[in-house]
């Protein structure tokens, strides 16, 4: 009530003068210090030898201005695929992860099913499950065969929904049992608290590492390009063939690391709530 | 009679927790279960509650088989309610949808109605300006009067409480017991595991004493815990007012 009134004591003062001393030093050291790191990098790779070639064939301001429209194009396409890719991934990992959990003799197949499945794509390299999707789907020739990128996109979906998996059920596992008797000593069954009282909190637990798997998997869309559609990276390719020049990679990169900063923000924010939620919580 | 547990066994691995032991509530009982730690409260009280399933023995509630294989142990559940010792609130809710996740639930009552019931409740606990709150900014005697109430609205034929005041601070008990003491007098039954020898003694119409997972002594609270038969309850007693809690 009285906090507005509160006259801080002569000692109090003293502190808060202290701490603001300490607060400007501290940032004229770090900007004194990065001053120093920059320059000295700047030198470092200017200075090399070999520094005007690389200008040449890596930062040509008019190859980077051609290529840009085709890049672009192609980062809409990595954007599509990104959102429809991780929306089925999460999707798909947390239905994986609550097989798991599922017990009785009835559920084995599916537990055995939904574990094998984990293992395997894990360890699988996602550039193995695009060949595999892309050229050996359409191999079989069945009838209404999607188109490659369909099949690339399942290739991430795939790949990544068996990380995801991993991720939830460490989070499912991370709820504790005494939070399970109270909602069945309520009378819920086991789907009522699955879904009202332990996912909810799983998923709040693990939204940071869920997250940064999406920022992984913003990276690995461009691996499509390997099945022949036309994204970024392979508008990226197709410039630096008929250029002889390398710029249009660079741009590719940085519209990449650009596409990537929001979720990387949003990541760390989310990270940042959940930690500060435990040491209150504790 | 409400409850009756007949020669209950359970065990963990090679350990029996409870040795063909057997009890019965009346409607509108209070009994208190007292006993050394480890000698099986919370287990009997889990049993009853169908969280764990027995090793031998019935389980009755108003003459029905609940320990029957066919029966849905949900069902069931929804008959009991039961307060932890950690109070147990899910962290992720307001103390309000704490209160009316199983009525709506379960239950299928109308959110509205079931709303307006939770708030009397918290009223009448003193905890009307919490109904908003997160449990984690609530003290544990507050916690564990909302974990009550969470109980209550689903309006069980039968309450189990597993000390539900050990984990709370001295001045914060007080709150707890008054509320459950009200329970009483309007005539909820109740079996309590407790370390509360005082409060046992106020709030029982029997008290049981658990030994090793056997009834070693039961009957009214004046007796067990004023003058005990059996040498082992005397020995308990006596640890206890060394304790300092009787
Ligand atoms: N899930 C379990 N697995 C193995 N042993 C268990 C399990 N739960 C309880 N026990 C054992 O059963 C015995 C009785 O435990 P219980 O919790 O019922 O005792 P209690 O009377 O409630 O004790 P306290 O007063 O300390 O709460 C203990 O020896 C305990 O180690
Ligand atoms: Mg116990």
């Amino acid at each position: 009530m009285s906090t507005e009134l509160h006259q801080p004591s002569e000692i109090q003062r003293g502190r808060i003068a202290y701490r603001r001393r300490q607060t400007i030093r501290s940032v004229l050291l770090a900007a004194l210090s990065t001053a120093v790191v920059g320059v000295l990098l700047m030198v470092a790779v200017t200075g090399a030898p070999g520094w005007d070639r690389v200008k040449q064939s890596f930062f040509s301001p008019e190859v980077a201005w051609r290529w840009l429209p085709q890049i672009l194009e192609g980062l809409w396409l990595n954007v599509r695929l990104l959102v429809v890719c991780a929306g089925l991934a999460l999707a798909l990992g947390l239905l994986i992860a609550t097989l798991r959990t599922l017990r009785g003799p009835v559920f084995f197949p599916v537990r055995a099913l939904a574990t094998g499945y984990t293992y395997t794509f894990r360890g699988l390299p996602l550039i193995i499950v695009i060949y595999l999707m892309a050229f050996g789907v359409p191999g079989l020739r069945l009838q209404g065969t999607p188109g490659v990128l369909v099949l690339g996109g399942a290739a991430l979906v795939i790949t990544y929904g068996a990380y995801l998996a991993e991720v939830f059920r460490a989070g499912i596992e991370s709820v504790h049992p005494s939070q399970l008797a109270a909602a069945r000593s309520l009378g819920l069954t086991y789907r009522q608290t699955m879904r009202h009282v332990v996912l909810p909190q799983a998923i709040r637990r693990v939204a940071p590492p869920l997250l940064n798997d999406t920022v992984a998997l913003q990276k690995d869309v461009g691996l499509v390009s390997l099945a022949g559609p036309i994204d970024a990276v392979r508008a990226a390719q197709i410039g630096v063939a008929q250029d002889a020049n390398y710029t249009p990679y660079i741009v590719a990169g940085v519209l990449f690391v650009l596409l990537a900063l929001p979720l990387i923000g949003v990541t760390d924010w989310v990270t940042l709530r959940a930690a500060r939620r435990q040491s209150a919580g504790a | 009679m409400l409850l009756s547990c007949e020669h209950v066994r359970k065990t963990f691995g090679s350990a029996v927790v409870l040795d063909d032991l057997s009890l019965e509530v009346d409607e509108h009982q209070v009994v208190a279960l007292i006993g050394a730690s480890g000698s099986g409260k919370s287990t009997l009280l889990r049993c009853v509650n169908l969280l764990t399933d027995i090793d031998d023995g019935t389980i009755r509630l108003d003459g029905e088989d609940i320990t029957d294989p066919r029966v849905n142990p949900d069902e069931v559940r929804q008959r009991i309610g039961m307060v932890f010792q950690s109070y147990n609130l899910f962290p992720h809710m307001t103390v309000l949808r704490n209160i009316t996740l199983a009525p709506v639930r379960v239950h299928k009552r109308s959110a509205a109605e079931t709303r307006e019931q939770a708030l009397q409740w918290l009223d009448r606990v003193g905890l009307a300006d919490k109904a908003d709150s997160y449990p984690d900014r609530l003290s544990g005697g507050q916690q564990q009067r909302v974990a009550i109430v969470r109980a209550l609205v689903n309006s069980p034929r039968l309450l189990l409480l597993d000390e539900v005041t050990s984990a709370l601070d001295p001045e914060l008990v007080g709150e707890v017991l008054t509320m459950i003491r009200g329970l009483k007098d309007e005539g909820m039954t109740m079996v309590l595991a407790t370390h509360e020898m005082g409060f046992a003694r106020q709030v029982a119409d029997r008290v049981v004493f658990l030994d090793g997972g056997r009834v070693l002594e039961a009957g009214p609270p004046e007796q067990v815990l004023g003058d005990p038969t059996e040498a082992r309850t005397r020995q308990f007693l006596a640890r206890i007012i060394e304790a300092g809690r009787l």
